[in-house]
């Protein structure tokens, strides 16, 4: 059985369609990030699996139940952590972990078993007593992701987890993410950073204007992109640079495509892998008796991933919208 | 229905807890109708008991109905407010994603909002008691039923608030639609001046609004003279009123909460 199935999901609000038949499975115990620029619909499809949206079309299913017929069933085994810090100021953190332990019908000796497991996890059993009006930013957060797991969830959803948070508490909430993840725990999370994604996630969807973009563990992605992008930059006076590409494509088995510019004086070069790759490269060149200016070395990036599958930058459309 | 009880529970508790550390605003919903209306218009509008034909002795007694069941509007209309605040801060979101009944949000809230009510209504008594001499010549069973009849008016108002703050987009346009609702039902009603006193419009229109009849009842309590018939036909027309507002939001908040 799988965590969460989504088929063919498309939703629309008032004739704009937000939703265009995605599809795609989260496995149970993997960290699974939904990548891509704000109005890219990960939102959406989050508010679809936690049943407080109704699918125009297509099925999703959390954990066998669906999400239309069986919305109790679906709730009661996710935990939800909201984008904004959804806390009541006026309540102490305890009581906020009461209350959600109350909602969903823990009793009173596992509401508090759980309270203190929680608060310990997310180190607030100093301040758990204190009213959230005197918590920071990050308290606030880590309290949030406290109430997110207070049901004991076979599927916890956060929803940009590290928004608008400091470096600090950054950090510190992936750590809670990746000691969840150990503890076998499914995390569906969306995500604006890129950094966030490629270290938290085992397998990423990008979305991008209602559909899936790419699909993928972040190393395949990056791999995908055809390996890693050697630049060499050669002296005005070289013009032989078509016939050298064309030597070291026959030559050396490693590379994968090479792109030439003339006005540059330039070679790109994306070879499978740098350990075997780079001494060899630079050795037939030598032989052959180029003279090098400059060498780039470099390893695509989620950015270069993103770029590619979407034809434009994720942050410059989240700037936008 | 045990599940039921324990959501409905919590919830109502996290209001309680609210409202004991939110204390000015306690202190300021008690205060207001005393001050405001029964010592400010209670003071300005004295001449109205010389009114050819005002059955009060004077115009305080005939005012505390009126002053009981303002409270009861003001309280029923802004019993939708911490929900409509929940929804913009995303709370609504986390409570709406847990396996409650979606009842128990609704349910929390009338009896939230209700013992409010029945509080203010105690106090508002005691205050024209203590203050201005003024009590039920009903007695105690009279007071029972004041306290019915401004429970019922003040059930379909939550009704009417909590289906508002669902539907209205933004706290800035609620707050504007209860401001542009509030004054004119309080004047389209008797709780000022009675109704032989106006103009032969307004006199009419009142006699189409739910709140005459909850003011009307009270006064009647408290004056003294008290006929079942009358608060037979008032509790009738509270309960249309009830079922026709609970009627129209229930469809409304199903549809958005599902």
């Amino acid at each position: 059985m799988k965590a969460i199935e989504i088929h063919n999901l498309k939703k629309t609000f008032n004739e704009k369609t937000v939703l265009k038949g995605l599809t795609l499975d989260v496995e149970p115990g993997e960290v699974f990030g939904m990548l891509g620029p704000n109005g890219a619909g990960k939102t959406t499809t989050i508010r679809t699996v936690l049943t407080l949206l109704k699918p125009t079309e297509g099925q999703v299913k959390v954990w066998g139940y669906d999400v239309q017929t069986q919305p109790r069933e679906v709730r009661q085994v996710l935990g939800y952590v909201p984008q904004e810090k959804a806390v009541d100021r006026f309540l102490t953190g305890r009581e906020h972990l009461t209350l959600v332990a109350d909602l969903y019908h823990l009793n009173k000796t596992e509401a508090r078993r759980r309270i203190r497991e929680v608060l310990e996890l997310v180190d607030l059993t100093q301040k758990a007593d204190d009213l959230v009006n005197n918590y920071s930013g990050g308290m606030k957060k880590k309290l949030d992701i406290a109430c997110g797991l207070i049901p004991a969830p076979k599927v916890l959803v956060l929803d940009e987890p590290t928004l608008g948070l400091d470096v600090e508490s950054r950090i510190r909430i992936w750590d809670y993410i990746r000691r969840l993840r150990r503890a076998g725990l499914t995390i569906l999370m969306t995500t604006n950073y890129l950094d966030e994604a490629d270290q938290l996630c085992d397998r990423i969807a990008i979305l991008d204007r209602g559909r899936l973009a790419a699909l993928g563990t972040p190393e395949g992605l990056k791999k995908g992109l055809g390996g890693d992008r050697v630049t060499i930059q050669f002296g005005p006076q070289q013009d032989r640079l078509e016939e050298l590409a064309g030597a070291l494509r026959k030559d050396l088995p490693f590379v994968n495509e090479i792109k030439v510019s003339p006005e540059n004086h330039e070679l790109e070069i994306r070879v499978a892998s740098n350990e075997e790759a780079l001494a060899p490269l630079i050795q037939a060149i030598h032989q052959r008796r180029h003279p090098v200016l400059a060498i780039q070395y470099s390893r695509p990036t989620l950015e270069d991933v993103f770029i590619t599958y979407t034809g434009h930058k994720i942050k410059e459309d989240s700037a936008l919208s | 229905m045990k599940w039921i009880l324990q959501e409905t529970l919590a919830l109502t508790m996290r209001s309680v807890r609210r409202l004991s550390r939110e204390r000015i605003s306690m202190v300021f919903g008690l205060i207001q109708p005393m001050l405001f209306w029964l010592i400010l218009f209670g003071n300005l509008f004295q001449k109205t008991a010389q009114i050819p034909g005002f059955q009060a002795p004077n115009y305080i007694t005939f005012l505390t109905a009126g002053v009981v069941i303002m409270t009861v509007l003001n309280s029923g209309l802004s019993g939708g407010v911490d929900l409509l605040f929940d929804k913009e801060s995303g709370f609504l979101e986390r409570l709406l994603s847990a396996p409650i009944s979606r009842n128990s949000l609704i349910y929390s809230r009338f009896i939230f909002v209700m013992g409010i009510t029945s509080v203010q209504i105690l106090v508002i008594l005691l205050v024209a008691f203590l203050v201005f001499g003024v009590y039920p010549r009903s007695g105690v069973l009279g007071m029972a039923f004041i306290m019915l009849v401004g429970l019922l008016f003040g059930l379909g108002l939550i009704a009417i608030s909590l289906t508002l703050a669902f539907a209205i987009k933004g706290h800035g346009n609620f707050f504007a639609l209860m401001g542009f609702l509030t004054l004119p039902l309080i004047f389209l009603s008797t709780a000022l001046v009675p109704s032989h006193a106006m103009p032969g419009w307004m006199a009419f229109i009142t006699q189409l609004n739910p709140m005459t009849y909850a003011i009307e009842a009270v006064r009647e309590l408290i004056l003294g003279g008290w006929f079942w018939a009358d608060i037979l036909k008032v509790l009738a027309v509270l309960l249309v009123f009830d079922a026709v507002s609970i009627g129209l939001s229930s469809r409304i908040f199903h549809r958005q909460v599902g």
